[in-house]
């Protein structure tokens, strides 16, 4: 009896993923972002053997502009390549950004299931703590704490995360909230399952959908913050990211025009691909919405 | 009206819960002073040589020998007397310090935020007039790209184009170093540093409050009241911008109104890259000078300024849209 349910709820999940991605397609926007974060995946990936140099040793060719053979993206001050710290950059960035979106959003499912399923003062307590952390501006306090208790990759991925979650302990309260008085969750409860057990196999796979769409806009941001405490001269001292490179740009701007551009335009594109397929997934799965 | 509360039982709970948030950010300030590897005096003095004397007093004023509740209180005490330490780097309070820059930075974002309602308004409003023109794809694509751009790196774009190649523009600081200017002139002065900054702040909020408006427009224009309207054969103009567009406006004032705490940092960021004398650059400044003090007290203030203007923004909103009063 339990099998053949699961084989028919395995048999329409997989159809409805069909559906899924038939509707996700039909937005090429949404494509184009799946496209983008593919192909800085790839790049993150091969690094070592895409990069011509590398990121961090200098040359006595110093502030060449774009468009030699040699260094197709210019060097810096320090004559170091251009285009092997944006491809290595894009490595630092994306592992930043997804697994500091990941914990963000873990943290963000354990805390607003919890709230949500227990309700009551569990619930009030957890909530105050969300607004709390809604309220201190999220890159003065990272700021703060990556310049008291010091930088490093760990760590940045560590406080992002940190910080990150209240939006997602919202989203999964919520749903929560609309799912704990549906007559399944009672049935779970009657046959004297565990809450536990009951949060996270029975109503967590029901509520993922939005938690997913989340997920991807959340790593934009997360890339969006890395580079900003690049920017601010916080990042990671021992691997290149585009914004410490950023950083080193601001004092030639003048002369080398080049040390900003690219570097930028990898933040720039990362922060467009997840911001279009989590638009896109979103569309895909709230297909009414979509007029 | 009938049901929701009056407008000041609304104000005095909002005010009600406002306070324990307050204790929390005390709180986590706190804990970051305690928390912090080291000394709690390095803490909070900063890497700065300090007479002896004042370090004793550092300690016995903030009860650095003694248990974590004393501590705790005698922080709370301290910051309630407006004490949040002295930077070393500046030899003044941290305090003044940080309120003198405020104003700068308020002038930044607020002169941004009106850009950015203006400008947004106006491009959601004419993409909603004809949905899916290539005037509409045109606007959301630029709002897309808006709300992907680092602000900080677009004020470098800005720079490079404004200031670097076509020298139209100044690229760094509030006024001229070069000449003393006074009355109108010398606020012509500081408009023309204010032009890149704000251009550059405003973008993302253009893009975000162009969609907002969009949508809200475009739902508000299938209600009634407008069918109604347009029956009653009123100037189409006159149904987008008078009856569309004030009913799409509530949305809008409260999504600068959320969005404090973001067009701060964003507001950090871009007075780094040009040289603006507000908090952020103070924020950057006191990385470098590794001056701690004045880092936890624009953590402090910053916070309870976006505490005040969720409030502010929440009893707008009550005002303005009598059915959040609940």
């Amino acid at each position: 009896m339990v099998a053949s349910v699961e084989a028919v709820t395995g048999f329409t999940e997989s159809r409805s993923l069909m559906d899924f991605w038939r509707r996700y397609r039909r937005n090429r926007l949404a494509v184009a972002g799946l496209f983008l974060v593919l192909a800085l995946s790839l790049v993150a990936l091969l690094a070592p053997l895409l990069a011509p140099y590398d990121p961090m040793s200098t040359s006595l060719d110093s502030l060449q502009p774009p468009g030699t053979s040699r260094h197709p993206l210019g060097t810096d001050d320090l004559g170091r390549d251009i285009l092997s710290g944006v491809i290595w950059g894009t490595r630092v960035s994306l592992l930043v950004g997804v697994t500091a979106a990941a914990t963000a959003v873990l943290i963000g499912i354990i805390l607003g299931a919890v709230a949500g399923y227990y309700g009551g003062y569990t619930d009030a307590v957890i909530m105050r703590l969300t607004e709390l952390f809604q309220t201190i501006p999220r890159f003065v306090l990272a700021l703060v704490v990556v310049a008291l208790f010091g930088r490093g990759l760990a760590k940045l991925v560590l406080v992002i995360g940190l910080l990150a979650w209240p939006q997602a302990a919202r989203l999964v309260r919520g749903q929560f909230l609309s799912q704990k008085s549906l007559p399944y969750v009672d049935a779970a409860r009657a046959l004297g399952l565990p809450g536990w057990r009951i949060i996270f196999s029975e109503i967590l796979p029901n509520v993922l959908a939005p938690v997913i769409v989340l997920a991807s806009l959340d790593v934009a941001q997360a890339i969006l913050l890395e580079a900003s405490l690049g920017f601010f001269g916080l990042g990671d001292p021992n691997v290149v990211s585009w914004g410490g490179m950023l950083n080193h740009a601001q004092g030639y701007l003048r002369t080398a025009w080049w040390m900003s551009v690219f570097p930028g335009l990898g933040i720039a594109l990362a922060v467009l691909g997840f911001n279009l397929v989590g638009d896109g997934l979103n569309d895909a799965i709230n297909p009414r919405l979509h007029e | 009206m009938d049901g929701s509360l009056p407008l000041w039982r609304y104000i005095l709970g909002r005010l009600l819960q406002a306070v324990p948030l307050l204790v929390g950010i005390l709180v986590v300030n706190f804990l970051l002073i305690a928390l912090a590897p080291g000394d709690p005096v390095t803490v909070l003095l900063g890497e700065y040589p300090a007479p002896p004397e004042y370090v004793a007093r550092l300690r016995d004023e903030f009860g650095l020998d003694r248990p974590v509740y004393v501590r705790l209180g005698r922080y709370i005490a301290n910051v309630l007397q407006g004490n949040l330490g002295f930077s070393f780097a500046y030899q003044v309070p941290v305090v003044r310090l940080v309120l003198e820059r405020l104003g700068n930075t308020l002038l930044l974002m607020g002169t941004s935020m009106t850009l950015a309602a203006l400008a947004g308004l106006l491009l959601g409003v004419v993409s909603a007039r004809r949905p899916h023109s290539p005037l509409d794809s045109g606007a959301m694509a630029l709002s897309l790209v808006g709300y992907s751009i680092p602000e900080f790196w677009l004020g470098q774009l800005l720079v490079l184009l404004f200031a670097v190649a076509l020298g139209w523009l100044p690229a760094q600081g509030i006024r001229s170093t070069r000449q003393e200017y006074v009355g109108l002139a010398a606020a012509l002065d500081v408009g023309r540093h204010l032009i890149l900054p704000a251009m550059a702040l405003s973008f993302r909020y253009i893009a975000l409050i162009a969609r907002i408006t969009r949508a809200a427009m475009l739902e508000v224009m299938h209600q009634d009241f407008i069918v109604a309207a347009r029956a009653r054969g009123v100037d189409e103009r006159r149904v987008l911008w008078r009856h569309g567009l004030r009913n799409a406006a509530i949305p809008v004032a409260t999504v600068i109104g959320y969005n404090y705490a973001f067009i701060l940092a964003g507001s950090a960021l871009v007075e780094t890259v040009f040289g603006w004398p507000g908090v952020g650059r103070l924020l950057f400044d006191a990385i470098l000078q590794r001056d701690t003090p004045v880092l936890l007290g624009v953590l402090l203030l910053v916070s309870v300024t976006v505490v005040l203007v969720n409030l502010v923004t929440d009893v707008l909103y009550a005002y303005l849209d009598p059915r959040v009063r609940y």
